[in-house]
């Protein structure tokens, strides 16, 4: 679905709202997991950020890069790396992406150029500068989308990497996915000024705050955005800005915000309100939005079933990987 | 394998002077073996059964590898055979497993004021390459004088007692082995011991006439040699200097239990061994010729007890008479004294202002600055010249 | 043979690395048009071009990690990091990211990079430009960590360097820069797995590296006139550690004495103490003895720089001590 146009046909449309819902569906399922002690560690939910990782997924190319953070379910799921394998990484199963090293902050597949899960706030940001710089002096047509949180600009790991983009004119697509909050901290807590596209526009990044919660206006502005850095008009910045309606971790009593804002933004779910404007606009019906979340149920369970049969890494292999023998191919 | 001493790391059994099924007692030779320093009969120190032999005969043993196996009263066949018989082909056996039995390993010399048992390598000093040096050689740690930091055992202290396997001249002892022996504890010796050196010339006339005198009186076997005169006075002086008697170890001195005088005999196919002559200063004056001449004959066919090669307390050198007119001694560590004679000469001497010929001996003294200065030195050698010159009172 | 400077090793070696592979390419600040800190670089901005010897701007995560970067996406980037304790700036970068990422994504990418800095003190630049950190990073699992202390080494070690799929850091000791040696330009690399024996020795083993060699070196020749046989040992690669080379040269001797220019506490001389003990105890007939730097950060006053530095004194004080005890 990679092209300079937004085509708002019927399939198209569908399957935006089917790889929400894929997202949706699959960390619904998470979180019940986590609580019966199937998935452990830190769990990010994407919840009510689905619009931005499939929007700008649906522009990129198989060649381009993605540099994603600790919050990466959506963007995995939404750039293609199979539900089963995750969810087997979620279960630190070998068949899972990383072999079971990962988890869910570190999802990695080589062969969709997926780079990561970074759990480093801002840490991702120079390594998305040194894709885009490895493709161009390689004469390759790759971009590099780098997605990461409001909080990441709070990091000098930000102002250094756009800087270096700028001045090299790389072809990165930033994308900040303005939360609201870095953690339980709201953005005016952390930042004097809280216009964060500004912050890019004063290193002359090309800049833009789009609907974080509308996955048409989060593709479209992606979409002009590709195409600019395709054209080799350096690196393109998108503020979308959203709301997590999901706690930050498993762990998170949510002291930090009103419940009324919070059910607020759920009404604002990008979810809701595309699958809305579908019916509304007569082009998706009942029974088709049924089916999608039934197809994404089956997904799901299937993963699951697949995470539980799958094996774990032998100990003998405990140190397989900290030192490689080859750089892959 | 019981360790006769600090410098011996292997043996070979040559006799087996009892068979399996004999019951033994306490003290009584079973064994002989051949070591560096000759022919060593070796005693037990338990009433037992003899269950088995387990060392060939004539085979290099490492120290600590099982000869026999004893059974001693209440102990059941089964609990007297705990090690598997390994000792059938060790050539020179490391045995890192080896904890010397304190009643037929420990060494006597160093443990002659501690109670058996203490000869827990554990606690002495040492470096982890000593220490497993030694494990490899069978040495006894406790047996071994350190030359490191706090008496520590260093790899250098154990250089020399290696290799035995090589260059051993069959049925006899290794004449280069021996001399890497004394070489190791006279370079010790050197290092460690501030020697401080007394000298003194005594008329030996009195002594001679008397012991003319003794001898008309005595068998051609029971004669008195003029050695007996000289140990017995040595013995007898001891007691009036007992910091020239013991050893100095962990930075201390400890007196020895009894004045068990080292007799150094020069071996005919060169060395030396000192075996320890008990009690020296107990025994009458026929007594001790004739332990004299047991020890000295031994030593020279071999056949010293394992007592004998690790006891002394001191050491006695008397050159004889194709010797020089005197010796300075290296003490033998870890003992604190040893006392030279040179032969007996002819020389003029004073006598009440009047120069008479006389026979005369140089007698010589070093010992231990750690432990005594020379006036004590001085009086011992003093004390020498007086019993000397009144033989009758020996 | 050849004799040139350690400078001019390591910019030979940058030279032909950039005419072996196209896909190598150094970046750095103050490489191009200024030439290098250490002058390391110098002329190669006009010899290579603009695109393959990069300025960057002060920003060393960034530039560290768009190494890092351009390594996952296939190139094979030299990244030059002024001194050793800038590199704290990138920190995050070389452990979170280099380090980290071929094991946290189960092998799926390596990270085929190489980064150059200086390291040590003697040159009174003080506390934030002396110190000798690549213990701290050769903690870290995945680095390779190198330490070139000849001008053989320092001119043939970045071939195998930029080869290995894995995360290498050079340590280039500034008061190696001037030193001259001989080089023979035709080797095709030097192994970078090995420590070496730079002289042989009998009595005691004394292990180095970098810039503390040729201190070892001069501690070991006054030593031979006292009858003392030192072997000093070039540790060379600081991690993985080739202990089977160290511990065999302490089995034979029996005695070790550590230089290391880092601090003692929690230090590579630390560590390879333990590896020793943990392999060797059994052949050690002295305590092991370490050389490091005093626990001060680097003075700028020149007698109190030195006096925090292992020295060649320092080390024949050592060894003696280590074999004839007092």
């Amino acid at each position: 679905m990679s092209g300079d146009k937004l085509h708002l046909d019927h399939q198209h449309l569908l399957r935006l709202l089917a790889q929400m819902v894929r997202i949706r569906v699959f960390e619904r399922r998470c979180a019940e997991l986590y609580q019966r002690e199937k998935i452990r560690g830190f769990l990010h939910l994407y919840d009510g950020e689905e619009a931005i990782a499939v929007g700008v997924m649906a522009t990129l190319a198989p060649q381009d890069a993605v540099i994603a953070t600790y919050r990466e379910h959506g963007q995995a799921i939404a750039r293609g790396v199979p539900m089963n394998r995750l969810m087997a990484e979620l279960y630190g199963k070998v068949e899972g992406c990383c072999r079971g090293r990962g988890g869910s902050m570190h999802f990695f597949d080589r062969a969709l150029r997926f780079i990561g899960g970074n759990a480093i706030v801002g840490g991702g940001l120079p390594l998305a500068v040194g894709t885009a710089l490895g493709d161009t002096m390689q004469g390759r047509d790759a971009v590099s989308a780098c997605f990461f949180g409001e909080g990441a600009v709070d990091e000098g790991e930000f102002h250094e990497s756009l800087n270096l983009a700028a001045l090299w004119r790389l072809p990165v697509l930033f994308v900040c996915e303005n939360n609201l909050y870095s953690m339980g901290t709201a953005l005016a807590h952390a930042e004097s000024v809280t216009d964060i596209h500004a912050k890019a526009a004063s290193y002359g990044v090309a800049s833009e705050a789009v609907d974080g919660n509308d996955v048409i206006a989060v593709e479209l502005a992606a979409r002009r955005a590709v195409a600019a850095l395709r054209a080799g008009g350096g690196p393109q910045f998108l503020e979308c800005r959203t709301y997590r309606t999901r706690a930050h971790s498993m762990f998170d009593a949510q002291l930090y915000r009103d419940k009324a804002e919070v059910e607020a933004w759920k009404q604002r779910s990008p979810i809701l309100r595309f699958q809305s404007w579908l019916e509304n606009s007569h082009l998706a019906f009942d029974d088709e939005v049924a089916r999608l979340e039934a197809d994404a149920e089956a997904e799901v369970t299937a993963a699951i079933e697949f995470a539980e049969a799958g094996h774990l890494e032998a100990l003998e292999d405990l140190e397989r990987f900290v030192v490689m023998d080859e750089v892959p191919a | 394998m019981p360790s006769l001493g600090p410098d011996m790391e292997s043996a070979r059994v040559v006799e087996w002077l009892v068979k399996p099924g004999d019951a033994v007692r306490r003290g009584d030779v079973i064994v002989v073996v051949e070591t560096d320093k000759g022919a060593i009969e070796i005693e037990v120190f338990e009433d037992a059964v003899v269950e088995a032999l387990v060392a060939p005969l004539d085979t290099e043993l490492a120290v600590g590898a099982v000869l026999a196996r004893l059974r001693t009263k209440g102990e059941s066949e089964h609990q007297a055979s705990p090690d598997t018989p390994k000792a059938q082909a060790l050539p020179v056996a490391p045995a890192p497993a080896f904890r010397p039995e304190p009643p037929s390993v420990s060494t006597a010399r160093l443990d002659a004021g501690a109670p058996r048992g203490a000869t827990d390598s554990g606690h002495q000093r040492a470096s982890p390459a000593a220490r497993k040096r030694a494990a490899d050689l069978g040495l006894d740690l406790a047996t071994l004088h350190g030359s490191g930091p706090g008496g520590a055992v260093l790899l250098a202290d154990l250089a020399g007692l290696g290799g035995v396997s090589r260059g051993r001249r069959a049925g006899g002892f290794d004449a280069a082995a021996m001399r890497r022996v004394i070489g190791t504890a006279m370079a010790r010796a050197k290092r460690e011991i501030p020697h401080y050196y007394l000298g003194q010339q005594i008329s030996m006339a009195a002594a001679l006439d008397w012991l003319g005198r003794a001898n008309e009186n005595r068998s051609v076997e029971a004669r008195l040699l003029p050695a007996a005169l000289l140990l017995r006075a040595v013995g007898l002086a001891l007691t009036k200097a007992p910091s020239l008697n013991g050893y100095y170890e962990d930075g201390a001195f400890r007196a020895g239990e009894g004045i068990h005088v080292g007799w150094a005999v020069a071996l005919r196919g060169g060395g030396l061994v000192a075996p320890a002559i008990h009690d020296v200063d107990k025994l009458n004056i026929d007594a001790l010729m004739s332990a004299l001449r047991d020890v000295v004959a031994r030593a020279r066919r071999g056949g010293l007890r394992r007592s004998e090669m690790v006891d002394a307390t001191v050491t006695v050198t008397s050159l004889g008479e194709r010797g020089a007119d005197t010796v300075q001694p290296i003490i033998h560590p870890p003992q604190v004294a040893m006392i030279g004679f040179g032969r007996i000469v002819e020389r003029p001497w004073a006598v009440a202002g009047q120069v008479q010929v006389q026979p005369v001996i140089g007698v010589s003294l070093a010992a231990d600055h750690r432990v005594s200065d020379g006036h004590l030195g001085s009086q011992f050698l003093s004390e020498i010249e007086r019993l000397l010159n009144a033989p009758e009172s020996l | 043979m050849t004799t040139m400077t350690y400078r001019e090793a390591c910019k030979q070696a940058i030279r032909a690395a950039l005419q072996a592979d196209p896909r190598v390419f150094m970046m750095g600040e103050d490489i191009a048009a200024y030439g290098g800190c250490y002058a390391v670089s110098k002329g190669l901005c006009a010899e290579f071009g603009a695109e393959r010897i990069r300025d960057t701007p002060l920003s060393e995560s960034a530039f560290v990690g768009a190494g890092i970067g351009a390594a996952m996406a296939g190139m094979r980037p030299i990244v030059e990091i002024m001194t050793v304790n800038f590199s704290l700036l990138a920190l995050d970068q070389i452990m979170n990211n280099a380090a980290t990422i071929p094991h946290m994504s189960g092998g799926q990418f390596a990270v085929p990079l190489v980064i150059r800095m200086a390291t040590g003190a003697g040159r009174q630049l003080a506390a934030q430009h002396s110190h000798s950190l690549e213990g701290w990073y050769a903690h870290i699992p995945g680095l390779r960590i190198l330490a070139p202390a000849t001008v053989e080494d320092a001119r043939h070690m970045l071939a195998p360097a930029l080869a290995d799929p894995n995360p290498v850091l050079l340590f280039e000791h500034v008061m190696l820069y001037n030193v001259e040696g001989d080089v023979d330009e035709h080797l095709e690399g030097v192994d970078i797995t090995h420590a070496r024996i730079r002289r042989p020795g009998n009595d005691v083993t004394v292990i180095t590296y970098g810039g503390s060699l040729p201190r070892a070196l001069a501690a070991a020749e006054t030593l031979a006139s006292d009858g003392i046989s030192a072997e000093v040992i070039d540790l060379r690669v600081l991690r993985p550690l080739d202990m089977g080379t160290v511990a065999a040269s302490v089995a034979r001797t029996h005695r070790c004495v550590i230089v290391d220019e880092g601090w003692k506490s929690g230090s590579l001389a630390a560590e390879v103490c333990a590896r020793l003990v943990e392999s060797v105890f059994y052949e050690l007939d002295a305590p092991i003895a370490r050389v490091c730097a005093a626990e001060v950060p680097m003075p700028y006053a020149a007698h109190l720089e030195q006096a925090a530095l292992p020295n060649a004194e320092r080390i024949v004080a050592a060894v003696r001590q280590v074999v004839r005890p007092a």
